[in-house]
């Protein structure tokens, strides 16, 4: 046993890199409620002040500061403080708070366009390094597109895809470097690499050790790093301060590497608590500072920045950057896995006030300790800033060592990646369809020539089976799409920190995506329950429908609808499985839209559903807007009833209710939550974002949004500031369907 | 021949009839005709739309799981559910026999064999007494208040919970002398578990208009705090459970 590690039980932890194993052989599981936390130090409110004067200037100016010339690595920058006296846990992406590194690897033209609309201008080196001397992902990839792809790509029928960026959706195991410390974590990398010195190396064992020997630089590059802030990490940590404060500096290098989409922490809280446990049992640390350890931690993950262009935040707005930490969840055994540090890190939502960021996403059981439910429920209440997601389903396939990458995706901690694919929007395949392979706005033959339908009424056998032959192409586009994509990527931005703290076999997932489910739903139960008349322009082209009669609607709880749009979910999934992945990557499907529902509703003509051109989809799985009319629960069942077999990578839903309709009281309030998400995730229901507040309180935020800056909401899968969203997207939000009697 | 009900509307996360999550049934049809209706769309008996009780039933059975984690079940409101006793008889009896609790919501008005029996699988009654004045719930109703009492009665010979609705209209139905006779009358009735005070509001205004029929309390402001707290007190005094929503 290493000598810090006094204290701890002994387990197959000591002699491999098993952090599961450490977590289970010394957590102490917490059944109690919330009457032990305590509020911030003085320290930590100072601090948190400077900070939101920061954010204040920085939500006036758009940016707060940028770098122009040096691309960011894990020790490009020295270290960077706010209030030194006053940070117990520190550590900036670059030398000052909120300033903005830049990272071409991903691709340059995108560096360059963002630091030109905040007025900043591209180092002329850096450039010219950059597209004469480097290559990068963006350069290798539209390199081998296809014509198909790119059309794809422009139509938008596809979309969202990370050709120009960093792909993310990666997490570190973090906790790696706090229980292991780094030189041991560089040792075993190495074991491993001699491991690959076979009779005949070919391209996957060329790549694996040139992967690995990268990986063994950026832990190196990490404890520099750390050392310019003053600490040693290639030890393990011996108490509550160094095992967050490594922990932190595990994943401040990631993002100091790596400006991916979606930049999660994993699942720290427990882990954590071990060490926080033990100190406050031997009397080295008090409740008060234990806390101010993770308000301080807390607020560092709140200040995480990447430079995005424009389109990328009409795309995902509000900046996020989804540093998603999995909280709570049950054990294989059947102990829950909440502790006292689950309720410290939600309690930072008070400490600080509410937030989007880091990304709280509360792993839900029937199972879970019925004060810490009531507890969830009440943050909720209070905030609007968690998430749910079902910890029975998702144990069951991913261990209960998983955390979620961005809004939706499980992965096991240091044992899986994803290649992430954004989305296919299959409301305009079903358009192409109807119109033969051309595109509804441009007309423009993007898909394969085939027969358009010609009659003036939809029939159902017939689109139905044009559908199919619509998917079938997009299905083999789409997974060679991303094939290309991760290909580059791994080429020119390997993650090499992030995947330095992962095991050496990993499992890949193609990570596939949805975008317009309710509408194709509801299309197809319009087709085949009313009548759907085609409106056509002069070209023949089907350009709008006229819906004669009712038809159920997704989001009633009735099944001739909802049966469509599981159909549609395993159709779609069972094609995408016929095409090969590079790398072998299992191939999964999620049901996300993030904010980008109202893009690709700008992009996609009038559907047969009766959405107009160009108004938004509904976000995520979510019903369209207005068409659940039977209460909130039937709304809820119906998106539970989705398969998440066929949509492994998550199954987002936005629920948003006025705080009268949830119950009479504070209290009735607070059990009724609880009792309405035992049901969902009772029933199978995958993920749900809940927003306890009144219509009201969001007129006056987008009248006055200097009265609103920490007003947190719910979005699928992640949570914005509401004053940050632009007008359109506030508009979306207000409009969408708020549960009110 | 299969017993057909009328139901207006179905609400699939009530909170605020009963305890726990409700399903909540509105029935079609009613014989009061209150001044302050939310819901005159209710009051036609040949409107809303036809269910069989096998129908009524897939509908609730997908709750479930709601309904066992909150404690709830399913209430039947409307309109006046009694109205149509014989149609509920056969769904709540099959209710009972799938482990789901009932509440009936009713204004007490209705008695015959057919209410007799849908009591027996009744688990709460929520009565809508309104207002102890017998002159002054003619007014408002149309009808009398004797009927209610006398459920109030049997409910309490029968032992059934039952949780007691009073409505507090200002100008009209805000007396408080009145509100202390109901407390010392209620003191009576332990099968009486709760008092749930209503205040007046003019939410269901726009129905009424689009029924074109003329809304009388147009000028009528809602309850203050102070008044509701006033009743409130006034009805904690014989140590019921009283509730204001």
């Amino acid at each position: 046993m290493r000598e810090q590690w006094y204290g701890f039980k002994e387990g197959s932890w000591t002699t491999d890199i098993n952090v599961r194993d450490f977590i289970h052989q010394n957590y102490t599981p917490y059944e109690g409620d919330d009457s032990f936390l305590v509020g911030p130090t003085e320290r930590t409110k100072d601090l948190w002040e400077k900070v939101l004067k920061l954010m204040e200037t920085e939500q006036e100016k758009g940016i707060i500061d940028a770098e122009t010339s040096k691309p960011s690595t894990i020790t490009t920058f020295g270290p960077g403080y706010i209030d030194k006296d006053k940070e117990v846990i520190v550590g900036f992406q670059t030398d000052k708070p909120l300033k903005r590194g830049i990272m071409p690897n991903g691709g340059i033209r995108v560096v360059k366009n963002a630091l030109e609309s905040y007025g900043y201008v591209l180092d002329k080196k850096t450039e010219e390094i950059y597209t004469n001397n480097r290559k990068t992902h963006n350069d290798g990839v539209f390199d081998a597109y296809t014509v198909a792809m790119r059309k794809a790509r422009h139509s938008g029928i596809i979309t969202g895809l990370p050709d120009a960026y960093g792909r993310g959706r990666i997490i570190g195991d973090y906790r790696r470097v706090a229980l292991y410390g780094v030189d041991l974590l560089i040792q075993d990398k190495e074991r491993e690499k001699r491991l690959l010195e076979r009779p005949t190396l070919d391209s996957p064992e060329i790549r694996l050790r040139e992967e690995i020997s990268e990986q063994i630089k950026s832990l190196k590059e990490l404890k520099e790093m750390a050392l310019s802030y003053g600490y040693n990490i290639s030890q393990p940590a011996k108490n509550s301060f160094e095992a967050t404060q490594w922990t932190y500096f595990a994943y401040l290098g990631a993002i100091k590497e790596q400006d991916g989409a979606a930049m999660s922490l994993g699942r720290v809280a427990t882990f954590l608590d071990i060490y926080y446990e033990r100190d406050l049992k031997e009397g080295s640390y008090t409740e008060n500072e234990i806390q101010e350890l993770m308000d301080q931690f807390v607020m560092k993950l709140r200040m995480v920045r990447f430079l995005r262009t424009p389109s990328y935040n009409d795309l995902f707005s509000g900046d996020p950057t989804w540093v998603t930490e999995a909280i709570g969840g049950m054990g294989l055994d059947g102990r829950t896995l909440v502790t006292k540090s689950s309720y410290r890190f939600l309690h930072t939502l008070y400490n600080l006030g509410p937030a989007p960021e880091p990304n709280l996403t509360v792993l839900w059981s029937v199972s879970l300790p019925k004060p810490f439910k009531d507890y969830c429920s009440k943050v909720s209440i209070d905030t609007s800033s968690i998430q749910y997601e079902n910890d029975e389903i998702m144990r069951d396939e991913y261990g209960d060592d998983y955390g979620i990458a961005c809004c939706v995706s499980a992965m096991r901690l240091g044992k899986q990646m994803q290649f992430f694919g954004a989305r296919a929007n299959l409301a305009k395949a079903l358009l192409y369809s109807i119109n033969g392979g051309r595109d509804e706005i441009s007309g423009d033959q993007i898909g394969p020539l085939f027969a358009p339908v010609t009659s003036e009424y939809l029939e159902y056998d017939e689109v139905m089976v044009k559908f199919e032959q619509t998917l079938d192409w997009l299905s083999e586009l789409y997974i060679n799409t991303l094939n290309v994509i991760h290909y580059m990527h791994d080429k020119y931005n390997y993650e090499s920190l992030q995947m330095a703290l992962h095991d050496i076999n990993i499992l890949r997932t193609e990570a596939c995506g949805i975008a317009g489910l309710s509408v194709v739903a509801d299309a197809f139960s319009a087709i085949k329950y009313a009548k759907v008349k085609t409106i056509r322009d002069e070209s023949g082209l089907v350009v709008d429908y006229e819906i004669e009669g009712d038809y159920p609607a997704f989001g009633n709880n009735d099944n001739r609808v909802d049966q469509l749009a599981i159909e549609i979910v395993e159709k779609f999934m069972n094609k995408l499985r016929k095409v090969k992945t590079y790398r072998d990557a299992k191939h999964t499907l999620s049901i996300l839209t993030i904010t980008s529902n109202v893009v690709y509703g700008k992009k996609t003509g009038s559907t047969p559903d009766g959405r107009k051109k160009g108004e938004p989809f509904a976000p995520g799985a979510n019903p369209m807007h207005g068409r659940d009319k039977s209460g909130a629960i039937a709304s809820m069942a119906s998106v539970a009833k989705l398969p998440y077999k066929h949509a492994e990578d998550g199954i987002s839903y936005t629920f948003s209710i006025v705080p009268k309709a949830l119950g009479k009281d504070y209290e009735d309030r607070i059990s009724n939550l609880t009792s309405l998400l035992d049901g969902y995730f009772y029933d199978s229901g995958h993920h749900i974002n809940v927003n306890v507040f009144d219509r009201e309180t969001l007129m006056d935020a987008m009248e006055h949004p200097e009265k609103y800056p920490q007003l947190t909401i719910r979005v699928s899968g992640y949570a914005v500031n509401f004053v940050k969203l632009s007008r359109e997207q506030q508009l979306d939000v207000i409009n969408r369907t708020f549960h009110e009697r | 021949m299969e017993v057909i009900g009328r139901i207006h509307s179905l609400e699939s996360f009530g909170t605020v009839d009963g305890p726990g999550i409700r399903f909540v049934v509105f029935m079609q049809g009613c014989v009061l005709r209150c001044q302050f209706c939310h819901n005159p769309d209710t009051w036609d008996p040949a409107k809303g739309e036809e269910y069989t009780v096998e129908q009524l039933m897939d509908e609730i059975r997908k709750y479930k799981s709601y309904m066992e984690f909150s404690g709830g079940g399913v209430t039947f409101t409307g309109g006046e559910p009694l109205m149509q006793a014989e149609f509920i008889l056969e769904v709540v009896k099959r209710c009972k026999q799938e482990g789901i609790s009932v509440a009936l919501d009713t204004s007490g008005f209705i008695w015959n064999n057919y209410v007799q029996e849908v009591l027996k699988y009744t688990d709460i009654v929520l009565l809508d007494i309104k207002s102890y004045d017998p002159l002054v719930y003619k007014t408002v109703t149309g009808v009398s208040l004797a009927p209610t009492l006398k459920l109030l009665e049997y409910l309490r010979e029968e032992n059934i919970e039952t949780w007691v609705r009073i409505i507090i209209v200002p100008n009209l139905m805000d007396d408080l002398e009145s509100i202390r006779e109901l407390s010392n009358y209620l003191d009576d009735f332990t099968n009486v578990s709760k008092i749930e005070l209503l205040g007046f509001h003019k939410m269901g205004e726009y129905k009424w208009k689009e029924l074109g029929m003329e809304y009388q309390l147009y000028d009528t402001p809602e309850p203050t705090k102070e008044l509701m707290n006033k009743v409130k007190e006034i009805l904690k005094t014989n140590g019921k459970n009283v509730v204001v929503s």
